[in-house]
């Protein structure tokens, strides 16, 4: 039998914004059939790495293939054919907001497919169903508690039946219950639709609790790459720091500052 | 000194970079329009909030633009005994020029203003790149319905502006200064010409049409995402696209009615 390839391989990734760095050389496999979870402190480019793999930004260099397409040699119709493959959960949900919860999950079958709306009900139905929603189907976005939200951009990311998702901090200011739905639901679809799942967040326990396998970036590099035990027996005193949310370590509690003395006593100004 | 160079160099180059994207953005969205044939009610929505929303900002408008007209057109004209000329001075004025100017610029604040927030709000809201990660071209489904709309709405509105514009001019020429009635409309039948002028001033509004929207969606989409860019596009798009209106209007009439 012969290596099975990932199904998302990123090899030596550079990209930088203005004179900043953002990914300086990062190599990730995403397995097929596992959830990945990508952590690291805010500002670490984890969302631009979700939209260098989707296709929306281009890396400096280095190349991202998904499902053995290399995603930025793509032509636009075959970009956008790979994308129908793929669904993305932003953090703000970025539902569209002039139409109702039905119609935004409706949207990308009726945008992609000709079928009878009769058929189109069953799969919406189908969709919301399966994140507890059904009975929302007539709020609109507005009305939707940000959980609420998410949950429905997620029935609105499998709409197509897609091969994996990309979750784009889906813990994020939720409320405990919510936290709990979210956790539960990107597992059990995961295992249910034979999905591919990549875990932007840097809710520790949460992400460490569900995923098959973390890579940590800081700064531009992967610093650490396991399976959460292996993760949270790292050696890396940074990693420790970071996983167990210590307020000094590696990372200073401080940010970059003259001596502290000499600060007060100097007159003058600011 | 350097320095100063430098300055004048780098928004030198900003702004061509800014009008190169203008012009490839206009590019994806002409070809995005052929995607909408078999959708032709994506385009209605938009003439319905575009055009028919702002029917009422033109024909109020158009009403007092003509009836001013005819108050002043009458008191020059009855100095020359030509005050039977009304009928001709309102028509041609309106039709040439203020019929596609003033509803042009009328236009920009009123649906060239909320086209652009209404864009630089899906951008902000993640909207925009949601549909492009769900393989929908928002160039294609969000911008080219707007565009179509707008260039398709903005010559209808001119049209009316300067009906209910001709009206104005007659309510007060005739009914309120006593002009006479058959030499009012006379004169304005032998007067303007279909090719000359109504079709020069049909012309003229689908060229605004198709600047203004141009300008607006583009701001809207090219706008920082936050409420502060969002907000800063928006008084852009007034600004220039009423300056875009004027200065080209400019060169339309040198064009159609110069010698």
């Amino acid at each position: 039998m012969t290596q099975h390839e990932p199904l998302v391989k990123i090899r030596n990734l550079h990209f930088s914004r203005g004179n900043r760095k953002i990914f300086d050389g990062v190599d990730i496999d995403i397995e097929a059939g596992r959830i990945t979870a990508i952590m690291g402190p805010s500002g670490t480019g984890k969302t631009t790495l979700l939209k260098l793999i989707g296709g929306q930004l281009r890396p400096d260099k280095g190349s991202i293939h998904v499902d053995g397409q290399e995603v930025h040699r793509l032509r636009h119709g075959q970009l956008y054919a790979l994308r129908k493959r793929m669904g993305m959960l932003f953090q703000s949900g970025a539902l569209l907001t002039d139409i109702n919860v039905f119609d935004n999950v409706a949207f990308p079958i009726r945008e992609h497919t000709k079928l009878p709306e009769s058929l189109i009900r069953h799969l919406v139905l189908m969709k919301l169903q399966a994140v507890g929603l059904r009975g929302a189907r007539d709020l609109m976005p507005s009305e939707l508690s940000g959980g609420m939200a998410r949950r429905v951009a997620l029935a609105r990311a499998i709409a197509l039946d897609p091969m994996m998702i990309m979750f784009d901090e889906p813990f994020t200011g939720q409320d405990p219950i919510s936290m709990g739905v979210l956790v539960t639901l990107i597992r059990s679809l995961n295992d249910a639709l034979g999905l591919t799942s990549i875990l932007v967040s840097h809710d520790v326990a949460e992400t460490a609790s569900i995923s098959d396998y973390i890579y940590v970036i800081s700064e531009g590099k992967v610093v650490e790459h396991g399976t959460p035990e292996a993760i949270n027996r790292s050696a890396s005193q940074w990693v420790k720091q970071f996983m167990e949310g210590l307020p000094d370590g590696p990372v200073p509690f401080h940010y970059q500052a003259v001596d502290y003395a000499e600060d007060l006593l100097t007159g003058g100004g600011r | 000194m350097i320095n100063m160079l430098q300055k004048l160099g780098a928004s030198t180059l900003g702004i061509f970079e800014r009008l190169g994207r203008g012009h490839l953005f206009l590019y994806y969205t002409l070809r995005g329009i052929g995607s909408l044939l078999p959708r032709p009610n994506l385009v209605l929505a938009q003439v319905y909030a575009t055009g028919v929303l702002s029917l009422i900002i033109i024909l109020v408008s158009g009403l007092f633009v003509g009836m001013v007209l005819g108050l002043q057109g009458y008191n020059t004209l009855v100095d020359f005994g030509a005050e039977e000329s009304l009928g001709v001075m309102v028509a041609l004025s309106l039709v040439r020029e203020l019929g596609p100017v003033v509803t042009a610029l009328l236009f920009a604040g009123r649906a060239g203003s909320a086209l652009t927030a209404e864009i630089g709000l899906m951008k902000s809201t993640e909207q925009l790149s949601g549909m492009e990660m769900m393989a929908v071209d928002p160039l294609a489904r969000v911008i080219a319905p707007r565009f179509l709309a707008g260039a398709i709405a903005m010559p209808l509105l001119a049209a009316m502006f300067s009906a209910v514009g001709v009206m104005g001019g007659y309510f007060v020429g005739v009914g309120l200064l006593g002009v006479d009635e058959g030499a009012f409309w006379s004169q304005m039948q032998a007067s303007v010409d279909v090719d000359e002028d109504i079709i020069n001033g049909v012309i003229k509004s689908i060229a605004f049409g198709i600047v203004v929207t141009w300008i607006a969606v583009f701001e809207g989409y090219d706008c920082i995402p936050t409420s502060e860019g969002v907000s800063r596009a928006t008084t852009r798009t007034v600004v220039h696209s009423s300056l875009a209106v004027l200065g080209l209007d400019f060169v339309l009439t040198a064009l159609m009615f110069g010698e």
